[in-house]
């Protein structure tokens, strides 16, 4: 091997590690280019979204399963951070992980039995759990402060520096959410992640190659519920201030949406889905008053057009050709 | 080595299977034929868990199976291939390979995700027993391919890669040939052979009775869910009762 293969070779090798520190970099360099706190705002909504496009991703894009109730997990994540520092005064960072581990116990208790259901059922299963957490938030004002939401979350901090200007929580969510990337990015090429994608494609197959199937979808319900809370958690001290519609069942398809034109399985997707569906608003104004349409028509076209979601409908389409034209060859 | 014990599965009160019984000996090619309809597949099915026997037992190496769950049955070292392809179509040719040793990829989500230097070098190792399966298979040079795109013969030698590359202990196979051209039979024809001689245990479920004469040690008829005869090649070839059920039936067809 002369230099240059050698560093082709390195370079195909290392493929997915390179592309996590370009963007690294990028997003180091980002607030000396970007100092609008209008923008950072958005692209830090951002980050906190795709947390939790990342995990659901995972079940709905690599397993093959559906949620419709994420936003459940989310506000989980985000109320139970805001309690835990306000009425217990527990500190952010425990707090943060504590609420994470009791979703994930929630996850756990709520997904072993409705994980038996699949397709449209599984859909409506988990849609009518975001309802009545939403109503719950509503309605039990006592602790949630009902509709008109609650005020006061302290902001993070380490030791005396506080995350409370958009530039440093640009530094704070976006950290959270590569390292979040890197580990979705390295489940999915494991074994582990073969047989998440072996169950997308067919559970008798799966099963017959020894993938645990119901424990599996159990396994990444629990993981993606977790991602949420923890975003959860991140929205509620970045705005300080939180309220039950940030939750509702429109969000949580949102959440889906954003799968879906991110790309079904795809991990790099997800950034793109949530990055998308997130700036669409700041693009239109008109699009505030019709954005559950403008979403709903979204969802309805990618899905008639390209079932594996954009991205990756145009990836995998442009491979299958590839792939083709290679065949083609091949055989004359 | 498999033992089936006067296996029987209803669907919905029509029997499909009735008191089935025989044996598939260690390192040894089991034939299982029968005209369509005759409960090979429900076989197959009710062998590795994916249909829950109505009665009976099934024992692989002295322990019970039948009601097992598909995923234990496979962790002990039964593998199938099925008969209307079960490939997956998205997923490169390289990965549907690996699929098949997902059981020995480790298990645990936390430490995949963590992607410890013990498992980058086990992903090696398996990526390496992967590329020779296929190497066995004739398909290294459409590793990469999705496997959608490949030609049915090619998916078929997918399967049986899928199959193989985790070692199993016993093979289950289910129509590897059935749409095969006659010069795609021979080839998985010979492939078989030599996964017999280096060791395998197989039951191959099989239409091709030329090539089940062929390749056989052993050969089971089933007719209409019953067993109605096990014996060699030789002997099942003369049997009269096989003639007038299975032999009699496809020359009255073709
Ligand atoms: N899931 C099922 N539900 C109802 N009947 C079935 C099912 N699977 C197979 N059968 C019936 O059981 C019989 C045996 O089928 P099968 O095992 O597929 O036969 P073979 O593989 O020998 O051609 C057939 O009559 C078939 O219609
Ligand atoms: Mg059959």
């Amino acid at each position: 091997m002369n230099n240059k293969e050698r560093i082709i070779y390195f370079i195909s090798l290392h493929r997915t590690g390179l592309w996590v520190i370009v963007l690294s970099l990028i997003l180091l360099l980002y607030p000396l280019f970007e100092q609008n706190p209008y923008t950072l705002g958005l692209t830090n909504l951002i980050a906190i979204n795709a947390i939790v496009v990342l995990g659901l991703n995972l079940f709905i894009g690599y397993s093959g399963q559906i949620s419709l109730g994420h936003a459940a997990f989310f506000g989980l994540g985000a109320y139970g951070s805001a309690v835990a520092t306000v009425y217990f005064s527990v500190p952010a960072w425990p707090a943060l992980i504590l609420v994470a581990a009791l979703v994930s116990l929630v996850a756990l208790v709520i997904g072993i039995p409705i994980l038996r259901l699949s397709g449209h059922y599984l859909a409506m299963a988990t849609l009518g759990m975001n309802f009545v957490f939403h109503t719950i938030l509503l309605q039990w004002d006592e602790v949630t402060g009902g509709p008109s939401g609650f005020a006061g979350i302290p902001s993070l901090t380490i030791g005396s520096f506080a995350f409370d200007n958009e530039v440093r929580l640009h530094y704070l969510i976006w950290s959270v959410t590569l390292l979040c990337l890197l580990l979705c990015l390295n489940l999915v090429r494991s074994g582990v992640g073969r047989g998440m994608a072996a169950l997308a494609g067919d559970e008798v197959a799966a099963a017959a190659l020894g993938v645990n199937t119901r424990q599996t979808k159990v396994k990444v319900f629990v993981l993606s519920a977790v991602l949420a809370s923890v975003a959860g958690s991140l929205f509620a001290h970045t705005y300080t201030f939180i309220s039950p519609d940030s939750f509702d069942i429109f969000v949580a398809t949102d959440f889906v949406i954003m799968v879906v034109v991110g790309g079904m399985g795809s991990i790099w997707g997800s950034l793109f889905g949530a990055g998308l569906i997130s700036m669409l608003p700041e693009w239109m104004d008109l699009f505030q008053t019709y954005k559950d349409f403008v979403h709903g028509a979204i969802l309805v076209l990618v899905l008639m057009f390209l079932p594996q979601g954009l991205v990756t409908g145009l990836i995998d389409n442009a491979r299958i050709r590839l792939a083709l034209r290679k065949r083609h060859h091949a055989e004359h | 080595m498999l033992n089936i014990d006067k296996i029987s599965k209803n669907f919905g009160g029509l029997p499909a299977l009735s008191d089935v019984s025989f044996d598939v000996q260690k390192g040894r090619l089991t034939a299982l034929i029968g005209p369509n309809g005759a409960g090979k597949s429900t076989l197959i099915n009710c062998i590795t868990g994916v249909l829950m026997p109505s009665a009976g037992h099934i024992r692989f190496e002295n322990t019970e199976i039948a009601g097992q769950p598909t995923h234990k049955i496979s962790r002990i070292g039964i593998a199938r291939t099925f008969q209307n392809l079960k490939i997956f179509p998205r997923l490169s040719v390289l990965d549907n390979v690996l699929t098949g040793l997902t059981c020995e990829g480790g298990d645990s989500m936390l430490m995949a995700m963590m992607r410890l230097p013990y498992l980058r070098h086990r992903e090696r190792q398996l990526k390496l027993r992967a590329m020779a399966a296929l190497d066995r298979f004739q398909l290294t040079g459409k590793a990469s391919w999705p496997a959608g795109i490949l030609a049915y013969g090619d998916k078929k030698r997918l399967e049986l890669a899928r199959a193989t590359v985790g070692n199993p202990q016993l093979l289950l196979l289910d129509e590897p040939v059935a749409g095969l051209n006659s010069e795609e039979t021979a080839a998985v024809g010979h492939q078989l052979k030599q996964l017999r001689s280096s060791g395998h245990t197989m039951l191959l479920v099989e239409h091709d009775m030329d090539l089940v004469m062929d390749i056989a040690d052993s050969v089971v008829v089933l007719d209409s869910g019953r067993c109605i005869a096990v014996g060699t090649p030789d002997e099942i070839r003369t049997n009269p009762l096989v003639l007038e059920a299975y032999l009699g039936r496809i020359e009255a067809t073709a």
